[in-house]
């Protein structure tokens, strides 16, 4: 079967740009497909690459090296029929503000060349799937954040596409839209549309998706079932952090030297030691550092999660504001500082931590 | 076709955005107005210096605020499309099967729609206080094709510029800075016999001149004039269209 989605080794340079930005590459070789039907995530920080991945994917981005075939079909040789069979929704909306609801669904369908009663009916259908209705006469300006990101992906969805991009559908809505949006992309997912969503909340991704590959400084650093990548990571982890920064080496080599530590990470004053039951490992953990003269700030015990993951593929823990290789926010033009700062907070305060 | 139903849809849309903005439609409207009253009465005795060659300076004016006002009303045509840019809205419709040139053309279609329907109103009020299109309805329409092209083509000019720059302080300060000179060395508002000669040669090189020359040979029937400079706009208009083309193919590789 065709793949709804294969991507191989692409690659990403952004030439130097009219602001005096540096030259960067954002895509460093991303390997991954999708199968008809599923739902995949891309998952990483800001600056990781997965703008960059769907932009070319959705036919707005040239890749400097690689390919991507959408329903087996190359992007950058024949982006129009890709058009015909995919449906984009940014992470910057593209909502028409001063359009109705209606409106912006009904020349989306024009633009597709939809007949005029189809796409009528349609229209109807969206609003009424998509809880719209009330507002579908309103200018979108009026409409909240849930409501805008709503009509955001109806209009993905007005001709019936067979692949649905969904570039950060859930960043910056608050914790009740974030959990209808996600209860729509189920519905979606239901229907059969193969979906490619990329986030910067680790929870999101193990939520929805089947299949997610983190991304890390333009490259794939692991991919899999939520499942099967938490399940690589056997046992517990146990994540020590120190109240002086001097002493991390040494709190490591005492760490590293018990029979109960199967490893150990380091990530600034924190170290993440994996052991097989946390429960059982933790007293004698603190009795050697303590033993050791090292002192404890705090300590958390965990099972595997998405965050666990990502430390042990990237070897640093999970900041959604990224330790991407640049400075080019991962949007779809030149991010400014107090909008990237406020999505930083927002992953922050709903990612559970590691402990 | 297909391209021009996309065209079409593009353009409602705009037409739709800008109508929905009473203030800006009313603002649009009174402006030209407010010219033509003020101008008129400023400069009035103007037309009295021997040599002007005109009867009155609100016949003189007429056809030249309609050149002015095509010319401040598509300069900022570019705002519009870094909005779009700005708000994930070009992407959007970049992502469907639309035709690509229709996203630009509408843009500039409907600048020359806009300054012509403006440059209408204008003529109107010029008509109820003493100025008389001796070109009759054809020199009318020929006034208004003049202000549509001259609006074409610095609507494309501004656009162009907001694709490269993508800042619309640059667009701002860079219109300006084309505007009020060119206004200026024009026999938009004072006749070419009195200017000063380098104003003079100056103006035989500005679009501007050439879009008030025509309009007014058109308005005042004197057709010797029109095809020589309508020909030179037209030419502007094309190479203008053609920068902003070229400017959006560079937007949409540099994705």
């Amino acid at each position: 079967m065709t793949p709804a989605i294969e991507v191989e080794d692409l690659r990403k340079t952004y030439a130097g740009g009219p602001r005096g930005a540096r030259r960067v590459v954002a895509l460093d070789g991303v390997s991954f497909a999708v199968a008809p039907g599923e739902v995949f995530a891309l998952l990483g920080p800001n600056g990781a690459g997965k703008s960059s991945t769907v932009r070319i994917l959705a036919t707005l981005s040239a890749p400097s090296g690689g390919s991507a075939q959408v329903c087996g079909i190359d992007v950058a040789a024949r982006p129009r029929e890709v058009r015909l069979r995919i449906g984009y929704v940014a992470q910057a909306s593209g909502v028409d503000p001063t359009a109705t609801g209606r409106e912006n669904l009904t020349l989306q369908g024009q633009l597709y060349r939809l007949p005029a009663a189809a796409l009528r009916a349609r229209v109807d259908e969206l609003l009424g799937l998509f809880d719209l209705r009330g507002a579908a006469d309103r200018a979108a300006i009026t409409y909240s954040g849930g409501m805008k990101r709503r009509l955001d992906v109806a209009m993905g969805l007005v001709h019936r596409p067979e692949v649905l991009f969904l570039d950060e559908p859930t960043t910056g809505l608050d914790p009740e839209s974030r959990t209808v949006m996600w209860e729509e992309v189920r519905g979606l997912a239901r229907q059969g549309l193969t979906l490619l969503l990329t986030t910067h909340y680790l929870e999101e991704a193990d939520q929805l998706a089947q299949r997610l590959a983190i991304l890390d400084g333009g490259r794939v650093v692991a991919e899999g079932t939520p499942e099967a990548l938490k399940a690589r990571l056997r046992g517990d982890r146990v994540s020590v952090e120190l109240a002086d920064r001097g002493q991390v080496a040494a709190a490591r080599q005492v760490l590293a030297g018990l029979d109960e530590v199967a490893a150990v990470l380091v990530d600034g004053t924190t170290l993440y030691a994996q052991v097989a039951h946390s429960a059982s490992a933790l007293p004698s953990l603190l009795a050697a550092l303590d033993r050791a003269g090292l002192a404890v700030a705090q300590v958390a015990l965990s099972r595997p999660s998405l965050d666990d993951v990502y430390l042990d593929a990237t070897g640093h823990a999970y900041r959604s504001e990224g330790a991407g290789n640049g400075d080019r926010s991962d949007g779809a033009g030149d991010g400014d500082g107090s909008g990237g700062a406020g999505k930083a907070a927002a992953a922050a305060a709903a990612t559970p931590g590691a402990g | 076709m297909a391209a021009v139903a996309d065209l079409w849809h593009l353009f409602v849309r705009l037409v739709r955005a800008n109508v929905r903005m009473p203030v800006f439609v009313i603002i649009s409207i009174v402006q030209p107005v407010l010219w033509v009253l003020l101008f008129g009465q400023l400069f009035r005795s103007v037309a009295a210096l021997p040599g002007f060659g005109a009867r009155s300076y609100v016949q003189f004016l007429a056809p030249g605020i309609a050149i002015m006002t095509a010319l401040f009303g598509a300069a900022y045509s570019g705002m519009g499309m870094l909005a779009d840019i700005d708000r994930g809205v070009l992407d959007r419709l970049l992502a469907t099967p639309v035709a690509r040139g229709a996203l630009l053309a509408a843009r500039i279609l409907y600048s020359a729609v806009q300054v012509a329907v403006q440059s209408a109103i204008i003529l109107l009020v010029s008509a109820a206080i003493g100025a008389r299109p001796h070109g009759g309805a054809a020199g009318v329409a020929l006034v208004l094709l003049v202000a549509a092209l001259l609006g074409a083509a610095f609507g494309a000019v501004s656009n162009a510029l907001a694709l490269l720059t993508r800042r619309q302080e640059l667009v701002i300060a860079v219109m300006n800075f084309i505007v009020l000179p060119s206004t200026f060395l024009s026999s938009m508002m004072m006749s070419g016999n009195l200017m000063p000669a380098w104003i003079r040669s100056a103006a035989m090189f500005n679009p501007v001149n050439w879009a008030v020359v025509a309009a007014r040979g058109s308005f005042e029937g004197n057709w010797a004039l029109l095809p020589r400079n309508l020909g030179l706009l037209a030419a502007f208009a094309l190479v203008a269209a053609w920068l902003a083309t070229r400017s959006f193919d560079r937007y949409r590789r540099a994705g």
